[in-house]
């Protein structure tokens, strides 16, 4: 029986107890004296409910964490296994295969070993499946048991019940930050290990970045892994064309918006804008290689530049400029709107018009906001992949020249995870030393934003 | 309908407002309020919470106008100038008719730059000496030189209230207006911090016409002269504030003074 039903089953014996308890509250309360009780029934409900769903769905994940491995041991031990090859590649195949066609997920084996195998595999699965099964169902049974005998007409199950959905929120709020701890810690474990063939300082401060997946892999040349051209790329995209395009516009349109908008267009506006901050990137990467790219050409063309490259930095920075032009001007305009009115009018009261006030009072004090809100777009720039893929190419030059094709972290970090290099070769683990760079850089300038959010809204408090 | 006691010394009106009536949307906030304004004494208006008395207030300086649906219907006049007239610069209206709020509003810079913002704009200064000197007379006349003259580069908001508020009186002054409207400035502030602030406009009485808007009718005793009593958006009563509190002519008035509404 695979977890899934189990699941379904914990679920079916919760309901089960669910409106046992329920029952036996009303009960409760058609006997008490006052017709009260500290809880509802649903309380005594929920409270027996919980308690036979949550330890069986911890059996069950529990034993599939471990089962297959005791499946495996068993399998091991049996006497079909002794002709298997040492450890490795082939030996695992084998027993892949062998379990696949135990499961039902496969039809027949390719390798005649496996065959002899496939007998103690099902075996040994029938064995320990049935044990879970049994295990489970004792777990619900015995917790529901504790649960229902616990009932009284005055058990608090309401501060029970209560709590326990408080600790069910605690582990939701803590699953996204455990992941990506754990997303770090696989980072860094390939990082060290790439660092281990090629030195850091090579990787950091070298200026020529050309892995060949092709080459031995026991013996790399570090001077092929210089990461600077990349890191520049990126920042040039990502941080300086496109920020050019996106602070002014979307500074402005922020000013528009919170000033001297009517509020019936604001009100069509600002969500129009939030939109396109929901369009696929993929969509602007289109964009900007079909569309954009191809008249930079021409037009570079048309200045007299001399053979101008159909992918530019240009291009792609401009693009990624337009998409994150709703990260700027939305928070821009949140903080620029938070600025009291009572700025606004003692400013106004002085003689100053509008734009001096703007410029003099609402932006100054709106001034962390912003920035934080640039600071976070520039992450998401950095980070953006599919943009650059399709409209920068994959050549890392270290050029200032706009109109060169460039590459960024992202882009490699697709191109030699997609490479035909094996896994353990240190071109395919450039991609976990240049992802974890990146995830540094973009942790930083979040905290700092988030830092600088949190002062700014101490100042008005 | 409004009465004006008739034992008032003649004076010239720095502003006068005739029939003023301002509308918001449909709703009439003010109807039909006349009244002059004189330089030599504090005019104070008091009245129950939205007899539109802060409403009046703001058109003296057009501060109605950042109220897109508000209207405003009569003539109010600075000096014999209609400042509603089409050809009335706001930016100089509001230079020569300052105004203080209900709730200290410096802004989040320096104390220095706080006051020398209003001089800037209006390019009163020229050069930094001439700057600093604006910035000294205020902060003198407005009683706050002792004690901030150490650390005129700290922000103006971390001063107490009543500091940022006699900040903000110093700021109004320092783009040297002729008229400083003040809408219950005192409002957001300890009797000790307001006590200071009432020395200030006696100081101040004289050199700027004052109108002020208060709650407190024991504030309005004891800082000004003149004194006009608001209710349901007219003027019922005005006249010398001993008058107005010990001797009303309308049966209105004298409910409100001896705290029968408001």
């Amino acid at each position: 029986m695979s977890p899934a039903i189990l699941l379904f089953l914990a679920l079916g014996l919760g309901l089960a107890g669910w409106l046992a308890a329920r029952a036996r509250a009303w009960a409760f309360r058609r006997d008490s004296a006052e017709r009260r009780l500290p809880s509802l029934p649903v309380y005594h409900a929920w409270y027996v409910a919980l308690w036979i769903i949550l330890p069986m769905v911890a059996f069950i994940a529990l034993w599939s964490a471990i089962a297959p491995g005791l499946v495996t041991q068993q399998v091991l031990a049996s006497p079909a296994a002794a002709e298997l090859p040492a450890f490795g590649f082939q030996r695992q195949t084998i027993l892949n295969e062998a379990r696949a066609v135990a499961t039902g997920a496969a039809s027949a084996v390719f390798n005649p070993q496996a065959a002899a195998l496939v007998e103690p595999y099902r075996e040994a699965l029938f064995y320990y499946n049935t044990i879970g099964i049994i295990v489970s169902l004792l777990v619900a049974f015995l917790a529901g048991t504790f649960a229902f005998l616990r009932l009284r007409p005055d058990f608090a199950a309401r501060s029970k019940v209560e709590r326990i959905v408080m600790a069910i929120l605690l582990g939701a709020s803590l699953v996204a930050i455990l992941t990506t701890i754990g997303i770090l810690a696989s980072l860094v474990f390939e990082t060290v290990r790439f660092f281990g063939m090629v030195s850091p300082l090579d990787f950091l401060f070298g200026t020529h970045w050309g892995p060949d997946p092709m080459a031995n892999p026991d013996n790399p040349d570090g001077t092929r892994y210089g990461a600077v051209p990349l890191f520049w790329g990126t920042l040039f995209i990502g941080a300086i064309i496109a920020m050019i395009v996106a602070i002014p516009l979307g500074l402005m349109s922020a000013i528009y918006l919170t000033q001297y908008a009517d509020p019936a267009l604001r009100r069509w506006i600002k969500p129009a804008l939030e939109i396109l901050a929901g369009v696929p990137t993929v969509v602007y990467g289109y964009f900007a290689a079909l569309t954009i790219a191809p008249a930079i050409r021409d037009l570079a063309i048309g200045m007299g530049v001399s053979n101008p490259s159909s992918e530019s930095a240009l291009a792609a920075g401009l693009v990624m400029g337009v998409m994150i032009i709703p990260f700027v001007s939305s928070m821009a305009d949140d903080s620029i709107a938070a600025v009291p009115g009572a700025m606004r009018d003692g400013s106004l009261a002085m003689g100053a018009t509008r734009s001096e006030t703007i410029k003099r009072v609402m932006i100054p004090a709106a001034l962390p906001g912003i920035v934080a809100g640039i600071m976070l777009a520039i992450s998401r720039a950095i980070g953006e992949t599919m943009i650059v893929v399709m409209a920068a190419s994959t050549a890392a030059n270290l050029s200032a020249n706009p109109l060169e094709s460039m590459t960024t972290v992202t882009v490699q970090i697709v191109a030699m995870l997609t490479g035909e290099g094996s896994f353990d070769h240190p071109a395919t683990l450039s991609a976990f030393a240049l992802g974890f760079v990146l995830f540094m850089v973009t942790l930083g300038l979040n905290f700092v934003a988030l830092r600088v959010v949190k002062r700014y809204r101490e100042a008005y408090e | 309908m409004t009465v004006v006691h008739d034992n008032l010394e003649k004076t010239e009106a720095k502003m006068r407002a005739e029939a003023v009536s301002v509308f918001y949307g449909d709703k009439k906030a003010i109807d039909e309020v006349s009244i002059d304004i004189p330089t030599e004494y504090v005019t104070a208006f008091i009245g129950p919470s939205g007899c539109g008395k802060s409403t009046f207030l703001r058109t003296l300086n057009r501060m109605n106008d950042t109220i897109p649906t508000a209207r405003v219907e009569g003539s109010i006049q600075l000096d014999g100038e209609d400042i509603y007239a089409s050809g009335m610069d706001v930016v100089q209206l509001r230079a020569r008719v300052g105004m203080v709020f209900q709730k200290p509003n410096p802004f989040p810079k320096s104390i220095y730059d706080n006051i020398a913002y209003g001089p800037k704009i209006h390019g009163l200064a020229e050069g930094k000496d001439e700057l600093d000197a604006i910035v000294e007379k205020s902060l003198r006349r407005a009683g706050l030189w002792e004690e901030v003259k150490e650390r005129l580069q700290d922000s103006g908001t971390a001063l107490s209230g009543g500091q940022q508020q006699r900040l903000c009186i110093a700021r109004a002054i320092a783009v040297d207006p002729e008229v400083i409207l003040m809408d219950e400035p005192c409002s957001a502030l300890d009797p000790i911090a307001t006590a200071k602030i009432e020395e200030l406009i006696a100081e101040l009485n004289g050199r700027y016409a004052i109108v002020i808007v208060t709650h407190s009718m024991q504030q309005a005793a004891r800082v000004s002269q003149r004194t006009a009593f608001f209710h349901l958006g007219k003027m019922v009563e005005y006249g010398r504030t001993s008058d107005i509190f010990t001797n009303p002519h309308e049966q209105r008035t004298q409910d409100y003074i001896t705290g029968r509404y408001g």
